[in-house]
């Protein structure tokens, strides 16, 4: 019974939480309507109950507090999971995240450490429009100190989630808006899936995807749709972006020779680039294309439905993109 | 409320303490003995002591980018600091963070901030871990004027008075920021006024008085002990020296005259007069106190100039804990 039961990935997320809340006295839950609301996606729901107002607290709108606080009581000794509503919010506490949670035990000359969590949703496909809509994690990954987690299915959230709580340094969990209503069967154990190890979501031998959160998924629809016409598409998720599991995504492109590497967020400076560079430098000699960056395109996110859905790439994006890497050849001399 | 002679003599060593480091360190940097910037306390060695002297050894404190004073009130130790100022593997930060980072958690120091504002949000979080644990913990956020302009001030304010945290803030208000003098960049002239704003009770203090400082400091952190929430308090006071470093750029953007009045009223020999006056001290122990205090700076600048630079295979060590769940490397290849 127990290994059919199902959860959403927001379901997930909870339970992670509130496993790790029952396991550990010093793990605290504040952010903004995360007590008797449950966060507005529902994601903290009944942990105030269960937990007490002293462990689940809502905070002021005040997301440099917020973070501070995660700060100031993770350095004193506790494991603080401290919520930033949307990811686009982070912008408003980019100096507690990158100058103070990110760098405290380094200028302190390692006689520090944060096990904070910062809990958040990106991503778009809501017409929540750019200020609700954004995907910042290469904003993060570029910081020295901080771990940066996206999670793509109900699973995955529930042990990398519980990874985070653990992990002693400040960890950023994304979690994708849309995929909050995914289902998928989730073990009631607490486990873990370690940082920055990722994924092969899907074994292939022609072309490798590498995607992750709501691109994973659209990756996989893309997969069975291409092997329909013969073309066994390998997917990696990379889980965890900082930091990155690099030597699983060189080792699949050795084995398929081409590479597509797909975000949601804009193309320009985003994680496409950092791991297209990552392969030309570990696998140059194995490919058979240039790697393949599906991003955005240069623009915030807009609002109108008749814009998002032809802004955010998705399963026909990546088919074309696959399609077009399959057709380029270089000859081996 | 009666001062004891002990504490007195408290309150002047940690002043004294302050100010020979601080003149030592500026003396290094006007030789260029020092990398990178220096903030230095003196002239504000009141506000720092007369606050630390009312603390516990595991109570917290944030600090400023003029952070210095604050940890030698909180005792810190002489030659990690120095070593610190001068780059060196002995350092507080192992030669990691410098003048701007200078810290000791096992002192409950939470590093000097080199960005204004930035340490209020974080006493904020360690009120809440102090009163989460319930050991009667007090922390203590330490900022000047200028960074109650700051955001993240609005916010750790409003939050610790919400949450009803144990916390005071200590502002120093020396009335510039950098070299900007306070009446160009806020209309009101008492910093206490914002106290109000959040619910909070706040009093002004002369903070070139020590004593003045450490009463209301100690009627602060006993409010915070007793579950009484946050308080407030202005303490006016003043820099010697400039925003950073010595006078070596020259600047003019106050007078002198205003400079030499505020150093009429300094705090530590103002003190000293009062406590021979009162009988508590005598000029010669007074004395004995500086010659044995001059040194440990002494000691303190040997053992830093002794001590070896930290090496480059150093660079990537620190960036993240290990941690017991993951024991994956950390960063991508390079």
């Amino acid at each position: 019974m127990s290994d059919e039961r199902k959860l959403s990935y927001g379901q997930a997320f909870n339970e992670a939480v509130s496993q790790m809340m029952e396991a550990d006295p010093d793990v605290f839950c504040a952010g903004e309507d995360i007590g008797a609301f449950g966060g507005v996606f529902g994601t903290f729901l009944g942990l105030q109950a269960k937990f007490g107002e002293h462990r689940v607290v809502d905070t002021p709108i005040s997301e440099q507090a917020i973070v501070g606080l995660g700060v100031g009581a993770s350095v004193t000794g506790l494991r603080p999971i401290v919520d930033l509503m949307f990811m686009d919010f982070i912008c408003v506490a980019l100096d507690q995240i990158v100058n103070q949670a990110a760098k405290l035990k380094y200028m302190f000359g390692g006689e520090a450490s944060l096990p904070m969590t910062i809990t958040t949703a990106g991503g778009g496909g809501l017409s929540a429009a750019a200020q609700h809509s954004q995907s910042l994690e290469a904003l993060l990954c570029h910081i020295p100190g901080l771990k940066v987690v996206m999670p793509s299915n109900p699973y995955d959230m529930k042990g990398l989630m519980i990874s985070c709580i653990k992990d002693n340094n400040p960890t950023v969990m994304i979690k994708h808006k849309r995929l909050l209503g995914m289902s998928a069967v989730v073990p009631t154990e607490a486990y873990e899936i370690p940082l920055g190890k990722g994924n092969i979501l899907r074994p292939g031998t022609d072309v490798t995807i590498v995607a992750y959160a709501r691109m994973a998924n659209e990756a996989l629809i893309a997969a069975a749709e291409l092997a329909k016409e013969g073309i066994e598409c390998e997917i990696i998720d990379p889980r965890t972006l900082q930091p990155l599991d690099a030597d699983l995504i060189v080792d699949s492109a050795k084995k398929t020779n081409r590479v597509v590497v797909v975000h949601e967020a804009v193309r320009f400076g985003g994680l496409g680039g950092e791991i297209a560079s990552q392969i030309q430098e570990l696998a140059f000699d194995y490919l058979d294309a240039p790697v393949t960056r599906i991003g955005a395109p240069f623009s915030p996110v807009p609002f109108s439905p008749a814009l998002e859905q032809h802004y955010i790439p998705d399963a026909k994006t990546i088919l074309a993109g696959v399609r077009e890497i399959m057709q380029r050849n270089v000859i081996r001399g | 409320m009666e001062i004891s002679t002990t504490k007195q003599f408290d309150l002047h060593r940690r002043m004294v303490r302050i100010r020979l480091f601080e003149e030592a360190a500026g003396r290094l940097a006007e030789a260029n003995r020092l990398p990178g910037f220096l903030h230095l306390y003196v002239g504000e060695e009141a506000v720092a002591s007369g606050v630390c002297g009312a603390l516990n050894d595991d109570d917290h404190i944030t600090s400023t980018h003029r952070g210095h004073g604050h940890l030698v009130a909180k005792g810190g130790d002489f030659n990690r600091m120095m070593a610190e100022l001068m780059g060196k593997a002995t350092g507080y930060c192992k030669g990691k963070g410098g003048s701007m980072h200078i810290s000791d958690t096992s002192l409950g120091m939470l590093g000097a901030n080199g960005i204004v504002g930035a340490g209020s949000p974080i006493a904020v979080g360690a009120a809440f871990a102090n009163r989460y644990r319930g050991r009667g913990q007090v922390a203590v956020a330490f900022f000047g004027d200028g960074s109650t302009n700051i955001g993240a001030f609005h916010e750790a304010a409003n939050m610790a008075c919400a949450l009803h945290l144990p916390i005071v803030f200590a502002c120093e208000n020396n009335e510039y920021g950098e070299f900007t003098p306070r009446h160009k960049t806020m209309a009101i002239t008492d910093i206490v006024d914002r106290a109000a704003g959040y619910g909070m009770p706040g009093v002004i203090v002369d903070g070139m008085d020590v004593i003045a400082v450490h009463e209301a400091a100690v009627e602060a952190v006993e409010r915070a002990r007793q579950g009484g929430g946050p308080s407030l308090i202005e303490a006016k006071t003043y820099r010697y020296y400039n925003h950073h470093g010595i006078q070596n750029l020259g600047l003019k953007y106050r007078p002198d005259e205003e400079v030499a009045t505020w150093k009429q009223r300094d705090p530590i020999f103002t003190f000293e007069d009062r406590m021979i006056e009162n009988g508590v001290a005598t000029r010669e122990k007074v004395d004995e106190i500086w010659a044995e205090l001059r040194q440990d700076i002494e000691t303190a600048i040997q053992f830093a100039d002794d001590s070896p630079y930290p090496t480059p295979d150093q660079i990537m060590v620190d960036v993240y804990t290990k941690s017991s769940t993951s024991n994956t490397t950390v960063g991508t290849k390079s």
